[in-house]
């Protein structure tokens, strides 16, 4: 008995509940009052709308994000043609330099008289650091340009497979290329501290433009301090980025991967144009340069030309060797 | 041709994630990639609506303008597919999707970052339809066997829509019209350049 009259009170109540509730729902309908996509966007500007996800990537979470097509524009157009620009700009300035110039050769001709420029440390650094340099930034142009020249040429299999070991050669070969750029850092800084000197030098634009100007300079002068500081800077500035962008978790989301991209991006274009012209100026342009990387003994003709000062204070220190030390310093 | 869309009327999911699950068993889709997920916005508020949330197959897409080897093509469905034997799994497309579309699976040194995956509106993907290759990389090609993508087929509320985008627009704009309120076409503004107008 009890048992029925306590279903008998609970279906009375439903009853009653479900007699009640059209009148209640006649007043407000609380479905209908929804959140709506364009109220969202005009509350939220240009913020993401974002909302909950049962999947544990917090990502996800994110339902729409437009602003992300603002940066595929950017990525797409902007960079894409300003590295093209940066590239084939520096070529073109170079060439139109080499045919007015013509290549600097030495006034005075070849003494035969060595002088040691760069030891082997020196050379070891310098060399990891441009031929990684080198591959890092023909791999990373391949990402930019490579789809508008190299598939087109080669189709999309033997595009895809080139691209696929570039992306491998351009993460594994960071490492060196940092290493090698704490390692000219550490040996070249202290003969890349701007001073008085580089004043003039910069005042003669080097004795670049014209033939029988040497501005006086010591082991660096201020265009190689300028290429100095572009590659440590420029370079830490790829490097960080660079790390960030190995390491999508660590480095936050969507925005930050485009800033980092964007950034490592401009930062290379800028530098692969000013390291094309120090390629340049190293090898063809200038006569018994490339001695003082590839040996590493320059003429002393060459020395006396272009960094007068420092052969001065090589000869002085020899000198003072010689004289004091009955024994040879090495 | 159709151009092919999707749209969740909002108004009707209920967040009971089927069209995920019958996503993830349709193409075999590894552990930890999500072709397709449920967003709830307003959680617990009043208000509340979810969004089922996958590719949308953009016009002009975003990723395709970003993509570093142009491993993306649209069908003449409108369908954005991608070619895995050419992606390099750079996550530039990830960067640029506005709609989170893009997964990884984590083979890859540095970061998680293997050959893109994503929603393919069960069209498979450059291999011959229907191939054991192309179900391997893409999974099933639904279209290519006259149905449309799983998802919204089996949407037990029908508030996953796949198909024409007229005729789902025409559907939606109906639905509207008939219960007095919608929440809107999610995505579609940011997908298309144009929502549905009721």
């Amino acid at each position: 008995m009890t048992i029925f009259s306590r279903l008998l009170t609970a279906f009375s109540l439903v009853l009653a509940l479900s007699l009640a509730a059209p009148e209640a729902s006649a007043q407000v309908n609380p479905t209908q009052s929804s959140v709506t996509e364009d109220a969202l966007f005009q509350a939220l500007g240009t913020a993401p709308v974002t909302g909950r996800v049962t999947i544990p990537d917090a990502n996800a979470g994110y339902l729409i994000k437009p602003e992300n097509k603002s940066w595929a524009v950017l990525q797409g157009q902007t960079l894409h043609t300003l590295s093209i620009v940066a590239v084939l700009g520096m070529i073109a300035l170079l060439l139109l330099f080499y045919l007015i110039r013509g290549r600097i050769r030495v006034e005075s001709g070849f003494s035969g008289r060595k002088i040691l420029r760069f030891n082997a440390i020196e050379r070891f650094a310098h060399w990891t650091l441009a031929t990684t340099f080198i591959i890092l930034a023909l791999t990373g142009l391949n990402l930019i340009i490579g789809k508008s020249v190299i598939l087109p040429l080669f189709g999309e299999a033997a595009f895809g497979t080139l691209s696929t070991w570039g992306k491998i050669a351009h993460n594994y070969l960071a490492w060196p290329f940092m290493v090698a750029l704490v390692m000219i850092l550490l040996l070249w800084i202290v003969h890349n501290v701007p001073n008085k000197v580089d004043l003039e030098w910069i005042k003669k634009g080097g004795g670049l433009f014209s033939k029988g100007v040497h501005p006086p300079a010591r082991k660096f002068n201020a265009g190689q301090k300028l290429i100095f500081w572009s590659v440590v800077l420029g370079g830490a500035a790829l490097s960080y980025t660079g790390i960030m962008l190995l390491f999508p978790a660590e480095a936050g989301t969507a925005a930050d991967w485009q800033f980092y991209q964007t950034i490592h991006a401009l930062v290379a274009a800028g530098l692969s144009a000013i390291v094309i012209a120090h390629i340049y100026i190293g090898s063809v342009g200038m006569e018994g340069a490339f001695d003082a990387m590839g040996s590493g003994e320059v003429d002393e003709n060459w020395a006396k030309e272009h960094h007068g000062l420092w052969v001065e204070e090589v000869q002085s220190t020899q000198a003072r060797n010689t004289a004091q030390v009955t024994t040879p310093a090495e | 041709m159709a151009r092919m869309k999707f749209l969740c009327d909002a108004d009707r999911c209920i967040e009971c994630q089927a069209c995920v699950t019958a996503c993830k068993n349709e193409h075999e889709v590894p552990w930890g990639i999500n072709r397709r997920r449920v967003v709830t916005i307003n959680d617990g508020l009043p208000g509340e609506r979810s969004v089922s949330m996958a590719c949308m197959h953009c016009t002009d897409a975003p990723c395709a303008a970003v993509c570093p080897v142009a491993c993306f093509y649209t069908t003449d469905d409108g369908v954005v597919l991608h070619n895995k034997d050419t992606c390099i799994g750079c996550g530039y497309c990830s960067y640029a999707c506005p709609f989170g579309a893009p997964q990884y699976p984590q083979t890859a040194n540095f970061g998680t970052r293997g050959k893109m995956d994503k929603c393919t509106y069960c069209s498979g993907g450059p291999e011959p339809d229907m191939s054991q290759a192309e179900y391997v990389k893409y999974g099933a090609n639904r279209l290519a066997e006259g149905k449309l993508p799983l998802c919204a087929e089996m949407c037990s509320t029908k508030a996953l829509l796949a198909g024409d985008g007229d005729i789902i627009a025409d559907i939606y704009r109906e639905r509207v019209v008939t219960r007095g309120y919608g929440s809107g076409a999610w995505g579609w503004r940011t997908a298309y350049g144009e929502t549905v107008t009721v």
